[in-house]
């Protein structure tokens, strides 16, 4: 009789399912690249080799100077936007890590042509979105060696999740059910902005 | 029609009160429907109220419908069902301004043709980055390295093989369910306002058990799950989650995953933001720190009005709405009105939805109906007769931790405007004396 795997006994890790990884499986995935640079890979490139990459593979989307084309993404600027009506985020602006860049870039970019690029190739685009961001010279070369030292202006902003502190009066034992508030008026009408795609909404029969 | 005389007596028909009718006469004038209760609603009293009397027969009754007589098709024309060609316009939407191109967008649930808590699978809206990606089952390989004992390499066989399956509904909501209300009513139908969400009950087997497995190391404290598609997904989970509660879930609503859902695996992620809910799942990877990934930097971060930014806010907080009446499913009648729509948190279970029909100043506590646990959609109803009067519906969801839905004023209040995601304010509904029905914002 088989031995019966009990029910809410997790199973045992001598289960003989899943074979060994092999280094070169693991190599062809593990692509991430973390904040601290792990998982760079060797090479390197220099801002006028990125503008090159990026004008061929990148500018009819992004635009030339990364400042977006149509509804594409701005990938430059906006400094200094993050507290005005309509903040503008961008690697310079707003992103944390520049290890992002990278490895976004290398992972998922150019859109539709994704993971084409050498890691060369993708030290040289970041070097050039670093530099139309003001963060590195024209003659700046960026690689695995001296990315430790490149860091975006926004990374101090950011912090962990602290909804249960700044928000803990929406925790109430008995919220309001009667005369809550005074007289309620419509402040605001979805309809008059009319940008809703055409849903057939059906219409309402009273005579 | 002989036994179809009407009594007009003004008797009630209810709990058999009539006094003027005998027992043997009540049965009997009550199993004669619609013609009968116009009677009984001359009386304009009593709880079984009805609407008047045809002027003439009904043609959808006298002569026989075609589907009375003809032979309809056979067991297996459809060899998978398909909904009624009259229910057509029960589909996804896509908002095409919204987003830059189809690949890298989203389209929308119509919850307000739907009811109970089940989304059906060709109905879930769909968030892809980098379009939907086609895998061969047989083709299909699921990688978990890192810092474990053991770096290994499953096939989809090898995941069914796992023991420990369950099963569990959960919902999965956008983190950007809501996003372009942020600044004020914009988009009218609750297809487009909440759709970003769906409701399906997955088959698959806890990630603890490949992490037990692989056998995580001491110093394992994070994993990073990653798709296959061409946007190559990839978020950082902390561990905690991925041993409690997280799912590699290759069914939904008891079929394979659909392709747009991440066929043949996905990953579940109760009661957290959609965009962790990696599909097409291809590699856990176990390391000591978060990988300050696109989607936990640039997008799923939430800027404060003070120019700062939350990051890791993976809980999708207590939300509800109400999905009939609202833009896209007006009111059509006065009398009678069954009000419904959902609620859900990431928190927990659905403790109590109130509804207010006036803007918020009265609430009543609605009556849920059907499967209630945590992580997991709600239904919620209020029956009520509706006079005519201008409505301002909305709906305030409770969970089992105490957690009230707050009004996007409290929201704003903290938020501001330009958080994008997590948007859980209550919605408001304009039911104009017609029926027809608006999103506004009150205040």
């Amino acid at each position: 009789m088989p031995a019966v795997v009990r029910p809410g006994v997790p199973p045992a890790k001598a289960i003989a399912l899943g074979r060994p990884a092999l280094p070169e499986e693991i190599a062809a995935w593990n692509i991430d690249v973390r904040a601290d640079g792990e998982g760079l890979p060797a090479g390197k490139g220099s801002v006028k080799q990125g503008e090159e990459l990026f004008l061929q593979s990148c500018a009819v989307c992004h635009g030339e100077f990364g400042e977006g084309a149509g509804r594409w993404p701005v990938l430059a600027g906006g400094r200094g936007t993050l507290k005005s009506d309509r903040p503008e985020k961008t690697i310079g602006s707003f992103w944390p890590y520049a290890s992002t860049v990278f490895d976004y870039v290398h992972r998922a970019m150019p859109f539709g042509n994704n993971q084409s690029l050498t890691p060369d190739e993708t030290y040289a685009i970041v070097a050039y979105l670093l530099n139309l961001n003001d963060l590195v010279p024209e003659d700046f070369v960026l690689s695995k060696e001296n990315f430790p030292k490149v860091s975006l202006p926004n990374e101090a902003t950011f912090y962990d999740d602290d909804r249960e502190t700044t928000e803990k009066s929406f925790w109430k034992a008995a919220p309001c059910m009667k005369d809550c508030s005074g007289e309620v008026h419509v402040t605001a009408r979805a309809q008059i902005l009319n940008v809703t795609p055409d849903a057939d909404p059906p219409k309402g029969n009273l005579e | 029609m002989p036994d179809n005389t009407v009594p007009r007596t003004g008797h009630s028909a209810g709990n058999g009160a009539a006094p003027a009718l005998s027992r043997r006469r009540f049965l009997s004038v009550a199993g004669q429907g619609a013609v009968v209760s116009a009677g009984v609603a001359a009386a304009a009293t009593g709880p079984l109220l009805a609407a008047p009397a045809a002027a003439g027969p009904d043609p959808n009754i006298v002569p026989v419908p075609n589907w009375s007589k003809a032979l309809g098709a056979g067991v297996n024309v459809n060899p998978y069902g398909k909904p009624s060609k009259f229910e057509k316009d029960v589909v996804r939407r896509e908002v095409t301004w919204l987003t830059a191109s189809s690949e890298s967008s989203v389209s929308f649930t119509p919850l307000y043709a739907l009811d109970g808590t089940i989304t059906p699978n060709g109905l879930c809206f769909v968030r892809h980055h980098g379009g939907e990606a086609e895998i061969d089952p047989d083709k299909y390989r699921f990688m978990v390295h890192g810092l474990v004992d053991r770096e290994l390499v499953f096939t989809l066989e090898d995941i069914k093989r796992m023991p420990g399956r369950v099963n569990r509904a959960y919902f999965l909501e956008c983190a950007a369910n809501s996003g372009m209300e942020w600044r004020g009513a914009q988009l009218n139908g609750c297809q487009f306002t909440h759709g970003m969400i769906h409701n399906v009950y997955y088959t698959g087997v806890p990630l603890r058990a490949f992490l037990d497995v692989a056998g995580v190391k001491p110093k394992g404290k994070w994993v990073l799950a990653e798709g296959a598609d061409a946007a190559v997904m990839t978020r950082s989970i902390p561990i905690e989650k991925a041993l409690d509660d997280c799912l590699v879930a290759f069914a939904m609503n008891g079929e394979a995953l659909r392709p747009e859902q991440g066929y043949p695996v996905r990953l579940v992620v109760p009661g957290w933001e959609g965009n962790m809910w990696v599909k097409w799942l291809r590699r856990i990877k176990v390391g000591d720190q978060p990988w300050q990934q696109r989607e936990e930097t640039s997008k799923y971060t939430d800027l404060l009005a003070d120019g700062r930014s939350r990051r890791f806010t993976f809980i999708m907080d207590a939300k509800s709405v109400v999905t009939s009446p609202s833009p896209q499913a007006p009111l059509k009648q006065k009398g009678p009105t069954v009000l419904t729509g959902i609620a859900w948190s990431g928190r927990g279970a659905i403790r109590r939805v109130d509804v207010s029909l006036d803007g918020g100043r009265n609430w009543t506590t609605a009556r849920i109906e059907g499967p209630n646990t945590p992580m997991s959609m709600t239904r919620f109803y209020l029956d009520f007769d509706w006079g005519g009067e201008e409505l301002m519906v909305q709906s305030r969801a409770m969970d089992d931790t105490g957690y009230v839905q707050p009004t996007k004023q409290e929201l704003r209040a903290i938020r501001g405007t330009n958080s994008i995601y997590h948007n859980n304010g209550i919605q408001t509904w304009l039911v104009r004396s017609n029926g027809e029905t608006e999103n506004v914002e009150v205040g």
